[in-house]
């Protein structure tokens, strides 16, 4: 069934908007914004309010009707199955479900030298008002930082007794990525120690479906947020204590 | 609105004490250690700038081709050098970085030779930094000055230009200071990059370009507005010195400057950043520079409600390092906060009590106060409201640097029209609020009173526990954020080394010689200490 937004009348189809176009101010200048939510085919458009708020650039506040609608059955991909939570939630449900801190070790492997990835998703300063997994009471989190062989990624994470291991891949040259990524999974495996973990890889490159192909149970792209990551690594790792 | 809250006396003294004697132990450490940074500080500051063919900093190239000279300091074998080559700084430095060039231990009368010249480099160098520093007091008068509290957002689109662009249009909108946000993880760069930066991560490299391109743009917009426009960076993580040299040299007007900050939150190594610190404050205080702390940080990872009195004794202990790099209290920036929890009860008045009690406790200084972060939420509407409650506690309670919060906090780094809706939210909240402080007082005994009584006790005792501890030991225990710091461990612990006795930095001496004092403004409005005058 196709659905629109809702105002304040089924199907009025009411978006409001706020935008700053990098125009000057001018008399015409609500006219420049309405036609331009009129392009994107928005109708019945009224401006609330057309700014300068510099010399070169005005700012609105505009409502528009669609009568565009969409049907969420429609709506198909291969998504990473986790239940949307926040820093509290996440920590209480390792404290109630787990009963001991959820262990993860993360790292950017072999020659890739670029920290920036996994030091947004671990380190406790975090990402995007997002903080990293270190700040987590309920996790155990050690970053390993940059250029760390997958052997060694992985002797860490078999001494630690780790729940999950974080892989950060920012450097894709020659899709070299693709050759480390693979890497671990085949060291995993010869060492019969792919089920033990919940493995999880990030980088620009990276989306859901590609990881799940190389044998990730997970793939994060750009913008991901710590937050993101956290309750997929609690989500799964309890849920695989549970049926084991 | 000093005596608004009926604050005990004894508790502020002994919690004074306390700090004191904290930092007085840790001194004895910082005079007897020098670290790579403070070396390579020590070039910066003779001049030296540039990059080898493979983009390394020549102060670096020197210092690690010195390596086992440095607990001597770098000036005497350095100063040798040009003497004996007939060299200015930077040419000798090109010739280490050439490999044409090497620097050797001075024997004999050659060290008198190099001392006395070095003693003369040292002041010429910090004559430059006062050059800086007298024009930031004449563009402050020509241009004009902010009302405080001074509006203080960031930019950090991670392109120079793009940030200028964007500081300007925050000024036009409001804003008295513009902080440049740093690429991610510059902290953790054992060397300062060169150069402007065009596609930085989350920001821009502080480097002295950058430093230089946006000081231009913000006196650029400041002349045009007729209000000077301060500029702000991070002198912190692995290279504090060195930018705070750099920050010296193109004027910025404030800096990041915390002395724990790097060892809770970045996990630089203690004993490298308590000495780090020291010299970057030396610097920040003959340059006219105000300090920012950042105890805000400790109630993200700790809960304010409980932890808040962590915020209050970190701002004794940064108080009292800063006062012994220097730094007048004009100048020193304390940093405090409060995450409020929006499902909770009550939380405006127990944000009020913790920073009346913060402003009570440091008259004079220019705190700066910062905004809800920890619990904001993706519904901007919301968040927007949270931060007009910030803004409120802010102009009641006297805060002079107020950090704005942005409504989508939570989402991005702020587009250009999420700061013209926050500067717009702080100006109606101080403009209609800037007299209701002198207008109520505070009821004797009441929550905010008690709660504040009682956040300065845990303070106070917390310092004394400190003290008796020390420093090292109560952070090896997460005493401060609930962060665990190895005294051994942490990033660029190689990099210090125990001086020899004959250690040789004539800047030290340099940097607090016949310095010009006072702010280039009058005291705040409403401000009742008079701006001390700091000693030589």
């Amino acid at each position: 069934m196709l659905v629109r937004p809702y105002g304040d009348t089924r199907d009025d189809g009411i978006v409001q908007f706020s935008f700053t176009l990098p125009i000057a101010y001018s008399v015409k200048a609500a006219d420049v914004g309405k036609q331009y939510l009129e392009k994107l085919g928005f109708h019945t458009v009224g401006i609330a309010e057309c700014k300068a708020i510099d010399p070169e650039y005005t700012f609105y506040v505009a409502y528009g009707r669609t009568e565009v609608g969409i049907d969420p059955d429609e709506v198909k991909g291969d998504y990473l199955e986790v239940e949307e939570m926040d820093y509290y939630a996440i920590n209480a449900l390792i404290r109630e479900k787990l009963g001991r801190k959820l262990n993860v070790v993360g790292a950017a492997v072999e020659s890739d030298a670029h920290t920036v990835g996994i030091d947004a998703i671990m380190n406790m300063k975090g990402f995007a008002g997002n903080y990293g997994l270190e700040r987590y009471p309920e996790m155990d989190a050690l970053n390993m930082g940059s250029q760390i062989p997958c052997a060694q990624l992985l002797k860490t994470a078999l001494e630690r007794d780790a729940d999950a291991i974080l892989v950060s891949q920012i450097v894709t040259q020659k899709n070299i990525h693709v050759q480390h990524l693979t890497q671990l999974i085949e060291l995993l495996e010869a060492e019969g120690a792919r089920e033990r973990f919940v493995i999880v890889v990030g980088g620009p490159r990276i989306n859901n479906a590609f990881a799940k192909e190389l044998g990730y149970d997970a793939g994060f792209g750009p913008r991901t947020t710590p937050l993101e990551v956290a309750a997929f690594l609690a989500q799964q790792v309890v849920r695989r204590r549970k049926g084991a | 609105m000093n005596d608004a809250l009926r604050l005990n006396g004894a508790l502020v003294d002994r919690a004074r004490a306390a700090a004191d004697a904290i930092a007085d132990d840790i001194q004895q450490h910082i005079e007897r250690h020098t670290t790579d940074t403070t070396e390579r500080a020590t070039l910066r500051l003779l001049g030296i700038a540039g990059v080898n063919e493979i983009d390394v900093p020549l102060v670096n190239v020197v210092v690690e081709q010195a390596r086992e000279l440095l607990p001597g300091g770098i000036m005497r074998p350095f100063v040798d050098l040009m003497l004996q080559t007939g060299t200015s700084a930077q040419q000798a430095a090109e010739g280490v970085a050439a490999g044409e060039l090497a620097l050797a231990e001075v024997r004999g009368e050659r060290r008198a030779a190099a001392e006395a010249r070095a003693e003369e480099l040292a002041r010429e160098g910090v004559a430059r930094i006062d050059a800086v520093r007298r024009r930031r007091n004449e563009l402050v008068a020509e241009t004009g000055e902010a009302v405080k509290p001074y509006v203080y957002v960031i930019v950090a689109t991670g392109n120079i230009y793009e940030d200028a662009a964007q500081a300007k249009a925050a000024a036009r909108a409001g804003a008295d200071v513009i902080a440049v946000i740093r690429t991610t993880a510059q902290s953790l760069l054992d060397y300062v990059p060169f150069g402007e930066t065009t596609e930085g991560f989350g920001g821009t490299y502080a480097t002295q370009e950058n430093f230089r391109l946006m000081r231009a743009a913000l006196d650029e917009v400041g002349a045009e507005l007729g209000r000077y426009i301060r500029l702000c960076n991070y002198a912190s993580g692995l290279c504090m010195p060195e930018i705070a040299t750099m920050g010296a040299l193109e004027r910025l007007d404030m800096m990041l400057n915390d002395s724990m900050y790097g060892i809770i939150f970045r996990n630089i190594n203690m004993k490298r950043t308590f000495v780090d610190q020291y010299l970057s404050r030396l610097i920040n205080a003959r340059a006219g520079i105000i300090i920012n702390t950042g105890e805000d940080n400790y109630l993200t990872t700790a809960d304010a409600f409980d932890q808040g009195f962590t915020v209050v004794s970190s701002d004794f202990i940064n108080e009292a390092f800063a006062l012994r790099a220097n730094l007048e209290p004009w100048q020193i920036g304390l940093g405090h906060a409060f995450e409020i929890d929006p499902t909770k009860p009550d939380q405006v008045i127990y944000q009020i009590a913790d920073a009346q009690l913060v402003r009570q406790l440091f008259p004079g200084y220019p705190l700066k106060y910062m905004p809800p972060t920890k619990y904001m939420p993706g519904d901007i509407f919301h968040g927007h409201i949270i931060d007009g409650m910030f803004n409120f506690t802010g102009i009641f309670t006297g805060q002079e640097i107020m950090l704005l919060g942005m409504l989508t906090e939570a989402l991005h780094t702020p587009l250009l029209q999420d700061r013209y809706l926050s500067i717009k939210n702080a100006k109606y909240v101080f403009e209609s609020c800037r007299d209701l402080a002198s207008e109520v007082t505070f009821k004797p005994g009441g929550i905010i009173e008690q709660r504040a009584n009682d956040q300065l006790q845990k303070a106070a005792e917390q310092l004394e526990e400190v003290r008796e501890i020390g420093l090292f030991e109560a952070l090896s225990r997460g005493m401060f954020a609930d962060v665990k710091r190895d005294p051994k461990g942490g990033r660029g612990g190689e990099g210090v080394f125990a001086l020899a006795a004959d250690y040789f930095n004539p800047f030290f001496a340099a940097l607090r010689e016949g310095r010009m004092n006072g702010a280039p403004f009058g005291p705040a409005p409403g401000s009742q200490a008079p701006h001390a005058e700091g000693g030589h």
